[in-house]
């Protein structure tokens, strides 16, 4: 069982305590407590997960529109802000088509096992220091493990379909995530070896000292950007959308797919893209943190830190932050869509192999060297 | 029983249902792309047994190297080579059967029979849970690490040999047996399909 290892010496708001406190209050036993609070988050996140790739779905039509100085959506509601609800419901109503010659089984399970592995990683991200579904031990790891799953369901559902540009985008799919996850994983070491663990919470709570300054992006300039674009690589984003290059694979592995499976690839991007930005913001931009800390801000105003109102306002500024960073990123990579062209295959691996790679190697060397010369500002 | 006991029984029950059926169907099916991804499902279910003995790191790189690289990898060779071709029957099918369905058989058994006799100690040593991660690293880098660098050489070796196979243009002979390579196809894949041809 993975058991979240108790954080004692923290500050701020901690629900699960304080909800099984009550249900305790009115006589629910412990053990019942627990159950009854174990699927709040779960529900939690996955809603949010999926309100979060709506609100991306509506920025990527206007951020496109706004570059292209076209309009983009304004119809369907003030803004166009209904426009994600009509595409989906789109796609629920649209006719789910398996080919005749498609592998039935395969063809099903291939987005399933896209998406599940990216829902799953949502278990580690962080919104406060209670506030995340379990504050497993191995954190980051998981994520970087699970992400390795991703590319038997690409090549899945690429072999199922039965069809020569699937199969290549398939194959194209795996070959790109395996290459990415190498640079990806030693720059997420490089952070790990400086904060001594391999917790996402601790992670953050290690940037927390000195507010935007003590965030980890001035100490692994290198190491924000080898993440950033093996993560835009990872999400098959445009300078990196290579498996599914419409003018050279129709539309790569989901060329054959339509309806709800469609949309199951459709949600496993967003919702990895979101993802990706949630962590670079863990990883690199101090999660929940405030430019300048609470605590600061809090004894500036006389107000002690644990008073309930006091925990509250820090939750929710934490939960802003994180979203508003990871939101930021999200920007970032819409603009970059919009604006780049598509690289090569080959340039795709030379970069990740021959440029990435070694990049990522020395910033790794590096990082343990400085570790060991200043310990106190690499985290000895 | 507890909850938390009677979900982990569940949860023992499910995963060593489809490891066993897993592995049944990794060998027993006659598609060889059903048993890459059965393979997958049974390396995920050995992972799945490890977070129930709290050991969550090993869980997690089992499903990195295991899951994520290797079977990966067998995939890609399957995918790339998949010739559809009708082999020949091979004589003596049903003997051969019969034969390696006793040797598996038998090994079974052994296993079975040095599992019941081993005294085991029970219940084990209690799991140190995410500590384990230090632990290992401790490990690694103190006791064995003699095994841990020969496994990096070896993995150094095989990358190496890959290369060599992979560039194989640039030898005018071949590696192994010393016979001249053929220049032919060599010189074909450097000349690109469509140029020079005469137009319709």
């Amino acid at each position: 069982m993975v058991t979240p290892s108790m954080v004692t010496t923290s500050t701020g708001l901690d629900l699960q305590a304080s909800f099984e406190a009550t249900l305790a209050g009115l006589g629910v036993s412990p053990g019942a407590a627990h159950l009854l609070w174990l699927p709040l988050p779960m529900v939690l996140v996955l809603v949010a997960a999926v309100v979060g790739v709506l609100v991306n779905v509506w920025l990527e039509r206007k951020i496109s529109a706004a570059v292209q100085q076209r309009i983009g959506p304004e119809y369907a509601g003030a803004l166009g802000i209904l426009q994600p609800m009509a595409d989906g419901l789109k796609l629920v109503f649209k006719e789910d088509i398996i080919p005749v010659r498609a592998d039935g089984l395969l063809f099903t399970l291939g987005p399933v096992l896209v998406l599940i592995p990216v829902i799953l990683s949502w278990l580690v991200v962080p919104f406060g220091q209670h506030l995340l579904i379990s504050n497993v031990g191995i954190g980051i790891f998981l994520w970087i493990s699970l992400s390795s799953i991703q590319p038997i369901g690409l090549l899945m559902s690429g072999y199922a379909s039965n069809n020569k540009y699937s199969l290549l985008g398939g194959l194209r799919a795996a070959a790109q995530s395996i290459s990415y996850e190498i640079p990806l994983a030693l720059a997420v070491l490089a952070i790990v070896m400086m904060s001594n663990s391999l917790s996402t919470v601790d992670i953050v709570a290690q940037q927390t000292g000195a507010g935007i300054l003590s965030w980890n992006i001035w100490r692994q300039p290198v190491g924000f950007l080898i993440f950033w674009i093996c993560a835009l690589a990872e999400c098959e984003r445009l300078p990196f959308d290579l498996p599914e290059a419409e003018e050279e694979l129709v539309a790569g592995y989901q060329t054959e797919y339509s309806g709800m499976k469609f949309a199951l690839f459709y949600l496993g991007s967003y919702i990895n893209l979101v993802l990706s930005a949630l962590l670079v913001s863990v990883l690199y931009l101090g999660g929940w943190g405030f430019p300048i800390p609470v605590e600061w801000l809090a004894g500036w105003l006389g107000q002690p830190i644990d008073a309930p109102l006091v925990q509250v306002i820090t939750a929710s500024v934490g939960i802003v932050m994180t979203v508003l960073k990871a939101y930021l990123l999200v920007f970032v990579a819409i603009l970059l869509r919009w604006t780049t062209p598509r690289v090569r295959i080959d340039q795709l691996l030379d970069l990740g192999w021959k440029f990435l790679l070694p990049i990522a190697l020395v910033n790794l060397l590096v990082t343990a060297g400085l570790k060991l010369a200043f310990p106190l500002a690499f985290g000895g | 029983m507890t909850i938390a006991s009677t979900t982990q029984l569940i949860c023992f029950v499910a995963l060593s249902a489809t490891l066993v059926l897993g592995a049944l169907g990794v060998v027993l099916l006659p598609n060889i792309v059903y048993s890459a991804f059965l393979l997958a499902g049974v390396f995920l279910s050995v992972a799945g047994l490890y977070l129930l003995l709290n050991a969550s790191f090993v869980a997690a790189a089992q499903v990195l190297v295991y899951v994520g690289a290797v079977n990966v990898l067998i995939l890609f060779a399957i995918m790339l080579v998949n010739k559809k071709e009708d082999l020949a029957d091979i004589p003596g099918l049903a003997l051969r059967r019969v034969l390696s369905g006793a040797v598996c058989g038998g090994l079974f058994l052994l296993l079975v029979r040095v599992a019941i006799t081993t005294p085991w100690a029970l219940p084990g040593p209690a799991s140190i849970g995410d500590g384990a991660t230090i632990r290992i690293g401790e490990h690694l880098f103190s006791d064995y690490l003699l095994p841990f660098e020969l496994a990096s050489v070896l993995l150094l070796m095989a990358m190496i040999g890959a290369i060599v196979l992979a560039r194989r243009d640039v030898y005018s002979s071949d590696v192994i047996t010393g016979e001249p390579a053929d220049q032919g196809l060599i010189e074909k894949a450097r000349t690109p399909l469509l140029t020079g041809k005469p137009s319709p």
